[in-house]
């Protein structure tokens, strides 16, 4: 027995980078989980949510004003400054509606005209005029978020508003009070009201450092939800993980698909393949178009299964699908062949593209929606083929969008597959010649 | 691409091979060779492991670029399109696709040579009866027996009708049998007229097949001639004597020397001009205390030619 034990001690200290992976590969993914969950606390990412105030009275300016300063919340209520739009107009409930459905923030909050008049709601008879909220269903937890942060911004920031509303309730339900009661009722209201406004004008109140006990949230703002985008699907995350768990599998079939140059190049073929007519560059255009056919198929398959046992929308979608999967395909196609070229073993090409493709998959979207990351690890998920492709996709399934919408997706993976190609092609040179 | 090569001119040599050095790195693996294969001539490359007929072989099909020297296949370079057209190349290795069948191995390297699909259905024919694989042409190529295996490689060499094909040890590892049906393939092309280098370190083979021999060692081509003849440049007419004999070694090592033999696989091998030189052997091997159990006397072969210019045996 220790005999076989040194023999395979010996055969895998011989291929160094299959030993050096084998170490690295379970610390580099420790890494990035720990990155993304266990720095939860500190880094909770924050939600996208654009305010549109119709109603511009004193307390929807207040309300403005805390979601704006609201550190779990990106609140915006116009577009970023742009060098040819200095000063952006502020966003309107179309525009908004249009952010929303384009995936550009996952909520909008629509402070309707005359909200302010009566923004709190108590009893089952209320009809207050509502809170608009414009949510996109792909991501279930944004709303849930900003339901919360605006009730608790509604709590802090409109003190006054809250007594008072809560003192016509009282009013209503227990009758009036003496005069003295009155008289000190109307002196502490008097001093929520000068907060109020002092936070409406953005003055800082002595109020705003401490926290907001007596205020107890739970709904008091009536908020009215409506999904902008994904209306016509009946389970909205089947098409988001359909693209994303068909990506890192791709990514792995390429990966294996081109190994056979290894193989080849063992056996002697690829020597024998060469002396032929085919050069390298044919040989692995070959390999790339046998590896972007493969991942179309997989694709396809992923994709009709998703429709037979989801009911995701294939066949409304199919110019869509053609386009972003051919571009997938084709990215993929040449990351495979690339890697393939890098290794000198199969066991190297097996460390090396399990290390990447599930760094890749984990930081681009295909384990787990990007929206759940730090604001660092959505950034960096850009750099993986994972969330191009994976949005692209979602542009076609969930948000309806044309195909000309995808052509930033398309563009990046296109050029992608393009210089992983060139890269390929490049390397591969030490096969040429002796 | 296309299917039609460049012409050759029919005057020009199937191979010529003009001071051809090789390195890798501090290693000369291939050291100024000249050689030149005339049409349909069988010119056998004999040499042991490692002397550098494999990259002489890869020199020629283009696989491996030169420091210097020339190589020319019908007056093409190697590794241009007419060159790749008029050679075929059967590589040690088992170079086919394992998972694909007979027929599809062929086809595969019919295309890559650029056959038109016309030719392709006669060509495999052909390829398949010429191995004996006739029967096997849906066999998976992995699951075929060693000499089929070998058979197939050989096959996919020829698919494109190459007119010099190149074999690089093609027997490897084949059993006695399927060596001779190896033979007998090499043999029925050879009288079709195609050009064939051989590469070889067994001397049984190139004495069979080969017009001419070529003998390397060190990336070197240290004689060059037919078969009788490297045995006539390195012996005239001189045979050896084979005994086997039982004695005191020391007695045994003396009269080795005292005649300038050499101890071999458990024999003593002399050189004698005249078969009359037997008897003065046994009569001093009689003085000496030696006892004769065996006696064989033979006309050198190329084994002795290479022990004769290296010291050294073929199979070392």
């Amino acid at each position: 027995m220790l005999a076989i034990i040194r023999t395979a001690i010996a055969s895998l200290r011989r291929d160094k980078a299959s030993l050096a992976l084998s170490f690295v590969l379970p610390i580099a993914f420790f890494g990035i989980f720990a990155m993304i969950f266990g720095n939860q606390r500190d880094t909770v990412p924050r939600v996208n949510v654009i305010v549109v105030d119709q109603d511009q009275s004193t307390a929807s300016r207040s309300l403005v004003r805390a979601l704006l300063g609201e550190s779990a919340l990106h609140a915006y209520t116009h577009p970023d400054a742009k060098p040819n739009q200095p000063t952006p107009p502020d966003y309107t409930a179309a525009t908004a509606q249009a952010a929303v459905k384009a995936g550009d923030v996952s909520v909008a909050l629509i402070i309707p005209q005359g909200w302010g008049a009566n923004p709190v709601a108590f009893g089952p008879d209320h009809e207050a005029v509502k809170i608009g909220m414009l949510n996109d269903p792909s991501d279930p937890i944004a709303p849930q978020v900003v339901t919360g942060m605006l009730q608790k911004d509604a709590m802090t920031a409109l003190p006054a508003t809250m007594a008072n509303e809560g003192f016509k309730y009282e009013k209503q339900y227990f009758g009036d009070l003496t005069p003295q009661q009155q008289k000190r009722w109307h002196s502490y209201l008097d001093q929520l009201n000068q907060i109020e406004s002092d936070r409406a004008a953005g003055k800082t109140t002595a109020d705003d450092t401490g926290n907001s006990d007596g205020f107890s949230s739970g709904g008091f703002v009536p908020v009215q939800k409506q999904a902008v985008a994904g209306q016509t699907q009946n389970k909205p995350i089947i098409s988001y993980y359909a693209a994303a768990i068909g990506v890192m599998f791709l990514l792995f079939t390429a990966s294996g698909a081109a190994g056979s140059l290894l193989d080849e190049a063992d056996s002697g073929t690829l020597d024998r393949v060469l002396s032929s007519r085919v050069g390298m560059t044919t040989l692995l255009a070959g390999k790339l178009g046998f590896n972007m056919l493969l991942a179309f198929a997989q694709l396809t398959l992923m994709f009709l299964f998703a429709w037979a046992v989801f009911h995701v929308d294939l066949w409304g979608h199919i110019p869509g699908f053609v386009v972003m999967g051919i571009c997938t395909a084709f990215a993929v196609a040449s990351f495979g062949v690339l890697l393939a070229s890098i290794c000198k073993t199969r066991g190297q090409l097996g460390a090396l593209s399990t290390l990447l493709i599930l760094v890749m998959s984990s930081i681009g979207g295909s384990m787990f929606p990007r929206y759940l990351m730090s604001d660092a690890l959505q950034k960096a998920g850009q750099f993986t083929l994972n969330s191009w492709a994976i949005d692209g996709f979602t542009k076609v399934f969930w948000r309806d969008q044309p195909i000309t919408a995808l052509w930033p997706q398309i563009a990046v993976l296109v050029a992608v597959g393009a210089v992983l190609f060139a890269l390929a092609r490049r390397i591969a040179r030490r096969w040429e010649f002796a | 691409m296309s299917a039609t090569a460049a012409p050759i001119a029919v005057t020009t040599l199937p191979l010529a091979i003009g001071g051809l050095v090789k390195r890798f790195g501090s290693l000369t693996a291939v050291d100024g060779v000249s050689l030149t294969l005339a049409p349909g001539e069988c010119l056998g490359l004999l040499g042991p492991n490692g002397a550098g007929k494999s990259t002489l072989i890869r020199a020629i099909v283009g696989r491996v670029i030169p420091n210097s020297g020339t190589v020319s296949i019908f007056g093409a370079p190697a590794g241009s399109a007419a060159a790749s057209a008029a050679l075929g190349w059967v590589p040690q290795e088992l170079a086919i696709y394992p998972r694909l069948t007979c027929a599809e191995n062929l086809a595969a390297f019919a295309r890559y040579h650029g056959l038109s699909s016309r030719e392709l259905k006669p060509q495999i024919a052909w390829c398949l009866q010429w191995a004996a694989l006739e029967d096997r042409a849906k066999t998976i190529a992995g699951t075929l027996s060693g000499g089929m295996k070998r058979r197939l490689n050989m096959a996919a060499g020829m698919i494109h009708k190459p007119r010099v094909l190149l074999m690089d040890e093609p027997t490897v590892g084949v059993d006695p049998q399927s060596r001779n049906r190896i033979f007998e393939m090499i043999e029925a092309i050879r009288d079709q007229g195609t050009s064939i280098i051989y590469t070889t370190h067994y001397m049984e083979e190139a004495e069979r097949l080969c017009d001419r021999i070529a003998i390397v060692d060190h990336g070197r081509i240290i004689a060059e001639g037919a078969h009788a003849e490297l045995v006539r440049n390195s012996f005239g007419s001189r045979s050896q004597v084979i005994a086997r004999v039982t004695g005191s070694p020391a007695a045994i090592e003396s009269w080795t020397a005292r005649h300038n033999g050499r101890a071999n696989d458990g024999a003593v091998e002399f050189t004698i001009d005249q078969p009359t030189e037997i008897s003065l052997l046994l009569a001093d091997a009689a003085s000496s205390g030696i006892e004769l159990a065996d006696l064989a006397l033979r006309r050198p072969n190329l084994e002795s030619v290479f022990l004769y210019l290296t010291g050294r045996e073929l199979r070392d």
